[in-house]
């Protein structure tokens, strides 16, 4: 029997509302199947199962919101022991517990009662000076989750005690998921940011690299194509990046207890909202696609990033992140890491510029590439490795 | 199809892409990527849309010739009614 349990759709998810089942008991469930539509701050998600058996029990309601890691269906595969479901990229985080930043952070309350809080909750409290004691928690035992110090800011700071009338409403509203408001994903990007620039120590690489021969090869392909099947340079830099990784497998990790390497190259890609606040769905096995295959999934996934209309192993998988300012944008970008992730690619604009290559000085479209990768888990010098790589890998467009 | 027809269609086109702006308050020279802070993919898809609607074929080597209001339907006017 397997757990199917609520899955860490990113650092900075704690719960996730279940909105609909889309199997029922009995039916016959094949690895990447969609068992159901899970709401979110990054909105509502296809969740996909990882296992092969048969739905045997399902133990949440729909419109129930529960903290990640609940169990949500039993799978039945045959063998009678009950185990947890493992999601292959192993990114399910266990509830960060800091006792000793409890007892040091000492909030300034009025009662001497401790309030149960998440030391996520507390920090955005912390920072937007929300008064915790009169926050009521939604969490388990009554806890101050996330979402409620969020609720109490989008209400204007001023966090007053719900009404039981209210809660009810809440729950009402719950029930009928849309996007997400600009507060949740600002919200997500803040915990998640705050996070990485916490707990991981950044160090910084950046080349210049001649893409005067990638944009050609992409100008002669793109004569023969008609428009819907034209390519973007960002394809071919994810491409770059995915063979880069190939060769420097360090980067391609994550961050967890020591470093763990990640079998699959799965490429996050930054897409920035109208709206404000970004999305970062993942291109799957982005080494073993052609530079067409990339350039159709990332024509498929920007609009449903947009739209919100992700799978969970769209936004759980990444093991490696990637930002493209595109044309007309800053020269450089210098990114953070998304955390347990350990590094992060950022590509300036592509700009023409004076280049200088065997004593020759030219104009040529050149991009700034940056890299900021984890100190604890690589040096400078696997920083390097990979910026060489990559530059390398562009210089011979045609074999991407 | 005339101008203003045309005009219609790439107004559509843009609002679809940006929601929140008003392209009929472009400026004629204005770049249209920066006034409506279209990026690199969106504004692959709007050569796209607007080749499938008024069915013309805008090869890359032309992408410099869709900038501004004014130069855009200047090409497109050229493409359609030749």
């Amino acid at each position: 029997m397997i757990k199917f349990q609520m899955p860490n759709l990113g650092a900075d998810m704690e719960a996730g509302t279940l909105v609909e089942w889309r199997k029922q008991p009995g039916e016959f469930l094949n690895r990447g199947d969609i068992i159901a539509d899970v709401e979110t701050q990054k909105g509502l998600i296809e969740i996909e199962v990882f296992d092969e058996g048969t739905l045997e029990t399902l133990l949440v309601k729909e419109g129930e919101k529960v903290p990640v890691g609940t169990v949500l269906a039993l799978i039945n595969d045959g063998k009678g022991e009950a185990k947890v479901s493992e999601i292959p990229s192993g990114e399910i985080q266990k509830p960060e517990v800091h006792p000793i930043e409890d007892r040091i952070e000492k909030p300034e309350l009025q009662s001497t009662e401790r309030i149960k809080i998440s030391p996520l909750a507390r920090k955005i409290a912390e920072a937007n000076r929300v008064d915790i004691s009169l926050l009521k928690g939604t969490g388990p035992e009554g806890s101050i989750v996330k979402e409620d110090v969020e609720k109490a800011i989008s209400e204007g700071k001023k966090p007053i005690q719900q009404t039981e009338k209210e809660i009810g409403e809440r729950k009402e509203t719950s029930e009928k998921p849309s996007g997400p408001a600009y507060d949740a994903i600002r919200m997500a990007v803040a915990a998640a940011m705050s996070k990485s620039n916490r707990e991981i120590p950044h160090y910084y690489l950046e080349k210049r690299m001649d893409m005067s021969k990638a944009m050609d090869w992409m100008k002669e392909a793109n004569k023969e194509r008609p428009v819907q099947k034209r390519l973007l340079p960002v394809a071919l830099l994810i491409k770059a990046v995915a063979k880069a990784l190939d060769e420097v497998p360090d980067l391609n990790a994550t961050w967890e207890n020591g470093l763990q390497r990640k079998n699959e190259i799965n490429i996050g890609f930054v897409v920035s909202l109208r709206s404000g606040g970004i999305v970062v769905p993942a291109i799957l096995q982005a080494d073993s696609k052609t530079v067409d295959e990339i350039m159709e999934t990332i024509n498929d996934i920007i609009p449903r990033a947009r739209a919100f209309k992700l799978r969970s192993s769209e936004l759980s998988q990444s093991t490696f992140t990637i930002t493209s300012i595109g044309e007309g944008g800053a020269d450089k970008v210098f990114g953070l890491i998304y955390p347990p992730q350990v590094g992060i690619v950022g590509f300036g604009e592509i700009s023409e510029q004076p280049f200088a290559e065997d004593g020759m000085l030219g104009i040529r479209p050149v991009v700034d590439v940056t890299l900021a990768a984890d100190h604890r888990a690589t040096d400078g010098l696997i920083g390097s490795r990979f910026l060489a790589a990559l530059n390398k890998h562009l210089q011979n467009p045609e074999q991407l | 199809m005339t101008e203003e027809e045309i005009k219609k269609t790439v107004f559509q086109l843009l609002q679809r892409i940006a929601p929140e702006t008003d392209p009929s308050r472009l400026m004629p020279e204005e770049n249209i990527r920066e006034a409506l802070n279209i990026d690199s993919f969106d504004a692959l898809q709007f050569i796209v849309a607007i080749s499938e609607k008024l069915n013309v074929e805008i090869p890359e080597e032309d992408y410099g010739k869709t900038i501004s209001l004014k130069s855009l339907l200047a090409y497109l006017d050229k493409k359609v009614n030749g």
